[in-house]
């Protein structure tokens, strides 16, 4: 394996991949050909199981499992939602492939849909990537005029209509269920599971949902097969991640590794390590929601069950690295706003627990701690865990509580002096 | 009383509601539209989109109401919005959200009083590799400091 193999960046340096003659010249579409014209739907999805491609937006459930859950017979149309609802603090993935190379993305759905038997597709785009919706509408308008997307797309009879819907600022969105109230024209209001989406989603009616990055693996696992996308990754965990590297490194970006890679390698060498005369304190490894790691915590491989069994989420793969020169309780403060701004609501342990713990941060901040303050975050937190709708509670849970846990003595001796 | 609105912005949200087998899911798209026009969303505006997409009022102001991005006030001609998330603040954007309220004069949430102006504080932009970030309308600035902004201001007619 070549560790230095890039799939999904492969062409970003070449600039106006976003046009379709420049994507076609570098074999685009190729995939959806191949799909349409010599596979059956059964084999597209077989393969894509076959390949163990894990969601890249969170959960990290393996997508060709998820495809299969919508049943095949049904007198209900069939949805595709593509999340491109970004806004897990530290993510910014997606925009890449958003911005650089859309029809990547919009392959991607075509063969999702072909193999799912889906004939009508939205892809939910955070509201303030305005600009790169319309570069995805104009990318779509090329797709159309050459048949890959459209009316009896390539000849095959098979038809996809897609259309780009903006959101309009609200964490909670990139939840699937909230995605669905959303698009549905409604507050972001998630929904109680079962049903999963795959049975009743959008519409009332069975629905994929899938993540940006998820997608836009799927041509190349066409191209390519199944055991070419393992070869890259691990075995449960096949292809290649886009990590985001933000904060205190001196080469913040996106850098795009085989799944499994090194924490420490991916920080130290493709980040470049620290900013000049810093030191690491800590990291959050998969996005805000995820639980911090410390300095030697970060010998893990970066795929969904060794994070998970290092007590934290890959997540989004989104790396927020914090140095030694920040006081923790400045990174709890922060985990401690967001989610108490983002909470839809809904779920009392979720509204009223968020804001409790921003109440019981900012009191620290301001230097009125309580000798217990630590120990009524950690019993705040545990009670918003598992206690909410969705995974937003257990999002603002999670990382509140290893903060608190890690860091117990340096928040205490930040809030002394004044109780 | 809400007031129709012209023909052309109508046809348009009539073409955004046929991407839907239910009308109100037009509803984000519409108001982003509608908003782009006027401005902000006013009450009146709010009727009139029901009325076309055939819904209740208090379907749109459920959801006006909920999404940061939609308005009920006039703001600025330069929507300013700083991230205050943790990639901005561990890249030293902490500074820069006071230096744009002293040098506006304003507190986030306000707008100048000559209407150029609007300053907000917003969570997460996704774009935290160009941190600190803010947003100038729909243009992203990143890499910031309080030249840099100092600058972009200028440079703002």
């Amino acid at each position: 394996m070549n560790a230095a193999t890039k799939i999904l960046t492969r062409d970003f340096e070449l600039g106006h991949l976003h046009r379709i003659e420049t994507y076609l010249d570098r074999g685009g579409y190729r995939a959806v050909r191949k799909a349409l014209l010599e596979w059956k739907p059964e084999q597209v999805m077989d393969e894509v199981k076959k390949a163990s491609l894990r969601g890249r937006g969170g959960a990290g459930f393996p997508a060709g499992v998820k495809w299969s859950f919508v049943p095949q017979e049904t007198d209900k149309p069939k949805y595709l939602c593509v999340n491109a609802d970004e806004g897990e603090p530290g993510t910014f993935k997606d925009r890449y492939i958003l911005a650089h190379d859309p029809h990547l993305l919009i392959e991607g759905i075509v063969i999702a849909a072909y193999a799912v038997g889906i004939h009508l597709a939205y892809i939910y785009i955070r509201g303030e990537y305005e600009l790169i919706a319309r570069r995805l509408e104009e990318a779509l308008a090329e797709a159309v005029a050459k048949s890959f997307v459209g009316r009896n797309i390539l000849g095959t009879g098979f038809d996809l209509d897609v259309f780009v819907h903006r959101g309009a600022g609200a964490y909670i969105c990139g939840e699937e269920t909230g995605l669905l109230e959303s698009l549905e024209g409604k507050r972001g209001h998630p929904r109680l599971k079962p049903p999963f989406p795959a049975s009743v989603g959008l519409f009332q009616s069975p629905t994929v949902i899938n993540n940006v990055e998820t997608l836009a693996n799927v041509p190349f696992i066409v191209l390519n097969g199944a055991a070419w996308f393992l070869e890259q990754g691990q075995a449960k965990d096949g292809g290649n991640r886009i990590f985001g590297v933000s904060g205190a490194v001196n080469r913040p970006g996106i850098y795009e590794l085989p799944v499994g890679t090194s924490l420490r390698r991916i920080i130290f060498e493709n980040a470049g390590g620290l900013k000049p005369g810093r030191t690491l304190k800590a990291v959050i490894p998969g996005g805000m929601s995820s639980p911090i790691l410390l300095p030697g915590e970060i010998d893990v491989k970066m795929d969904c069950d060794s994070v998970a069994a290092a007590g934290s989420m890959l997540g989004s793969g989104a790396i927020i690295v914090i140095d030694d020169r920040t006081p923790i309780l400045d990174v709890l403060a922060k985990v401690a706003k967001f989610y108490a701004h983002e909470s839809c609501g809904q779920c009392t342990p979720c509204r009223l627990g968020t804001s409790w713990i921003h109440k019981i941060v900012k009191r620290m901040a301001a230097g009125k701690g309580k000798a217990d303050d630590v120990d009524t975050l950690i019993r705040l937190a545990s009670n918003i865990k598992a206690r909410t709708l969705c995974p937003l509670g257990d999002a603002a849970a999670m990382p509140i509580a290893a903060i608190a846990k890690k860091f117990r003595a340096e928040l205490e001796q930040a809030t002394k002096g004044s109780a | 009383m809400s007031r129709e609105f012209p023909p052309a912005l109508a046809k348009r949200i009539q073409d955004i509601a046929s991407r839907y087998p239910a009308p109100q899911a037009a509803l984000l798209p519409v108001l982003h539209l509608v908003q782009r026009e006027t401005g902000f969303l006013s009450a009146g505006d709010e009727r009139e989109v029901a009325r076309l997409l055939g819904i209740a009022p208090i379907k749109v102001r459920e959801v006006v109401t909920f999404y940061t991005m939609f308005t009920r006030r006039p703001l600025g001609r330069f929507h300013i919005q700083v991230c205050s998330n943790l990639s901005c603040s561990l890249a030293g954007g902490e500074p820069l959200l006071e230096h744009l309220r002293a040098k506006l004069g304003i507190k986030p949430g306000e707008t100048t009083p000559d209407g150029k102006f609007t300053l907000t504080e917003v969570e997460c932009l996704g774009a935290c590799e160009q941190a600190p970030c803010m947003m100038v309308n729909f243009d992203y600035y990143g890499n910031l400091d309080a030249e840099k902004i100092d600058r972009i201001l200028k440079d703002l007619t």
